[in-house]
């Protein structure tokens, strides 16, 4: 069963088209990666499927079935934009939020304890939101998120302003609950916690689709006839190669296409040079992006 | 909250500080005016103790004078040998005609007149001459029984400050709401909210939680005022003992509060939810929260006349309709199709208002930077 169906979703704001017959789908224990540049349409994707606002044509189906009120306990949705009741404590704050998720007092502190401690934040149990900081407000809007253990768990920019502690933290918490069997929707800029933390990828511009798989099928499909060599010596001429371009200590030697990286390895043998680093040239997440996106290469 | 017990206690607070301060000092010496008189008729000699101004007999117009300029009268009037022909007194004193008491010139009548009865009329009947009248009023239906409310001028006293506080109420409640909205809206956490509970259970719960604290601070004024205009009578005394507070206040104070503190949480969650911000909110607000004070602006005009059309109108226009209604309660009887109008129109108005505002609110509260105009609404309205 698909925890999230969308098919053929369109909205537009007037004139503006915000999202443009997207299609695709969540499945238990997986975390999909929402990605796009700014205005592509995560956000308002994000919306529709919370049914904070209905699509112009298209369906969503959440659990194999519309969006209903009933349905909320079973969702965590950390927004972009993040912000707390300054006046209440941590701990106050997380348990109002768990008690509209319909969860009893103990069990909710019970977990908030659980995930302030695997965040580090448990010394700012009793502390006043506004005397924390930005990062540590983004924590504790976190554990809101989760702390009622969603099946469906959508994280719009989780890391942003997070330091590498903390980043690697939430991180964890998140592999965990994909481990876990939850569904997960991963709305971010930062293409390396995609690759490291995402089964699939959902990449839009302009609201419409612009790549969909798995995020190794994906850097396969984009993959290119080249390799990157650091080797201790000269390599003199190689044949097959059409460009060599230096990248962070070792070089990219772009083949024909019809050349096969074995026989460039056989050679560097063949001279007795020192091989270093020998790799086929896999692109990531990120530059897939910018590619798409129409940004050159540096 | 704290607004809820302060008022009683601020109102106990005064009327001991003012018992104590009377406990402590009594009548003061500098309070009573010693007035000075020389009588060449032989008439004029008791009852020269009336209270706050007393009088000191002098054998010569010289003694007086001296007693005026050592201070040790504040003025004195001379009484003629010719005075029961004449009538003629002469007063003197340091300041000029303006700057006497009328008060002491009433005692030194009434000290003329005691001594000139004296001889011929019972003190009792002199104390009748002096003070013939003590009406007391009674207000009749057109039955010819006795009205229930008597439209002392008292009486007003209480009703106007419970709608004066019904006012505040109303506006620290729609502040509140706007103010928690607005916050809530700028830090996107209504979106976190809305992920959890519909936007009908938001607000209801909003409204409720408000409209709980806001009956709890009313049914304590309400319950306490009785309480304080005794005690304010035993201590204070003067007017306050006419004052009487109407039967059914009570009961209509509460059903005015909670349909009134209903109408303005709607309007309240309304206006937070197109404003971008909580400032854009309160500027808006302003309009329905100054519109509930008109009644007690006009409260002179209502007074004499409170069943002129306007006041009619006022008290059927919902949001005026709580103030009015308590304010006009106490200065007249209102027709009961007046009250039952007024309580069906302000109902209609909070639940249709409630229906609305859920509209309203799911089409805009997701939306910010800007609020929308009037004719963007209705185009939504029509379109939800």
């Amino acid at each position: 069963m698909k925890t999230v169906e969308v098919n053929n979703i369109y909205k537009a704001y007037g004139d503006v088209t915000a999202v443009n017959d997207l299609s695709f789908s969540v499945k238990p224990g997986e975390i999909l990666g929402l990605i796009g540049p700014n205005g592509a349409g995560k956000s308002s994707t994000n919306k529709i499927i919370l049914d904070f606002m209905k699509p112009d044509s298209g369906q969503v189906k959440i659990f194999n079935q519309k969006m209903d009120e009933g349905l909320k306990d079973k969702i965590g949705y950390l927004p972009e934009e993040r912000g707390l009741y300054r006046r209440l404590t941590a701990i106050e704050l997380i348990l109002y939020l768990a008690s509209l998720k319909g969860i009893s007092r103990g069990k909710a502190e019970q977990k908030a304890d659980e995930l302030l401690i695997q965040t580090g934040m448990y010394e700012n149990r009793n502390k006043k939101n506004k005397e924390m900081s930005k990062g540590m407000g983004q924590l504790i809007q976190f554990i809101v998120t989760v702390v009622h253990d969603p099946e469906l768990i959508i994280l719009d920019e989780p890391f942003s302003g997070l330091d590498p502690v903390r980043t690697e933290s939430i991180q964890s918490i998140i592999s965990h609950l994909r481990d876990e069997g939850k569904s997960i929707i991963l709305s971010t800029h930062q293409m390396n916690k995609v690759e490291e933390l995402c089964n699939r990828v959902l990449m839009i511009n302009h609201g419409r689709t612009v790549l969909y798989g798995g995020v190794n099928e994906i850097r396969t499909k984009f993959r290119k006839n080249s390799i990157q060599v650091d080797v201790e010596g000269e390599m003199g001429d190689l044949p097959g190669v059409i460009e060599r371009i230096p990248r962070n200590g070792s070089i990219e030697l772009v083949l024909e296409e019809d050349v096969k990286p074995q026989l460039i390895l056989d050679i560097l043998y063949d001279r007795n040079l020192i091989i270093n680093r020998f790799e086929i040239t896999t692109p990531s997440l990120n530059e897939i992006f910018l590619e798409l996106a129409g940004v050159k290469r540096e | 909250m704290v607004l809820t017990f302060i008022i009683p206690v601020l109102a106990l607070l005064v009327i001991g500080v003012i018992a104590l301060f009377n406990t402590l000092t009594g009548p003061s010496e500098k309070d009573i005016t010693i007035v000075g008189y020389v009588d060449h008729t032989g008439i004029f000699t008791e009852h020269t103790d009336l209270g706050i101004v007393k009088l000191i007999a002098f054998t010569s117009e010289e003694e007086a004078l001296k007693g005026l300029i050592n201070q040790e009268i504040s003025e004195y009037f001379i009484v003629a040998s010719d005075f029961t022909n004449s009538g003629n007194i002469q007063r003197y004193a340091l300041t000029d005609e303006f700057g006497s008491s009328l008060v002491t010139g009433q005692m030194i009548k009434d000290f003329l007149t005691w001594n000139l009865l004296k001889e011929d009329v019972p003190p009792e009947i002199i104390g009748l001459i002096l003070t013939p009248m003590n009406p007391e009023v009674t207000k009749l239906e057109e039955s010819g029984e006795i009205a229930e409310v008597q439209g002392d001028i008292g009486n007003i006293i209480v009703p106007s400050l419970f709608s004066f506080l019904l006012s505040m109420a109303f506006m620290f409640g729609a502040n509140s709401l706007i103010s928690g909205l607005g916050e809530e809206k700028e830090s996107r956490l209504i979106e976190v909210l809305y992920s959890s509970i519909s936007v009908r259970q938001l607000l209801i719960g909003k409204i409720m939680a408000l409209g709980a604290a806001g009956l709890l601070q009313v049914v304590v004024w309400l319950f306490s005022a009785p309480l304080i205009l005794n005690l304010a009578t035993s201590v204070l005394g003067g007017f306050l003992i006419n004052i009487q507070i109407p039967p059914n206040f009570i009961i209509l104070g509460i059903v005015y509060f909670v349909l009134g503190y209903l109408l303005f949480a709607i309007l309240s969650v309304t206006i937070g939810g197109i404003s971008p911000s909580a400032n854009d909110g309160h500027n808006l607000s302003m309009f329905y929260i100054m519109a509930s004070y008109i009644p007690l602006w006009t409260i002179g005009l209502m007074i004499n006349s409170p069943e002129k059309p306007i006041w009619v109108l006022l008290s059927l226009f919902p949001v005026t309709a709580p103030t009015q209604m308590m304010l006009r309660l106490a200065v007249s009887d209102i027709p009961l199709w007046q009250t039952l109008t007024s309580l069906g129109i302000l109902i209609f108005t909070v639940i249709a208002g409630q229906y609305l505002s859920i509209k309203i609110f799911r089409v805009y509260m997701l939306m910010y930077g800007k609020r929308p105009g009037a004719a963007e609404i209705m185009r939504s309205l029509r379109n939800v």
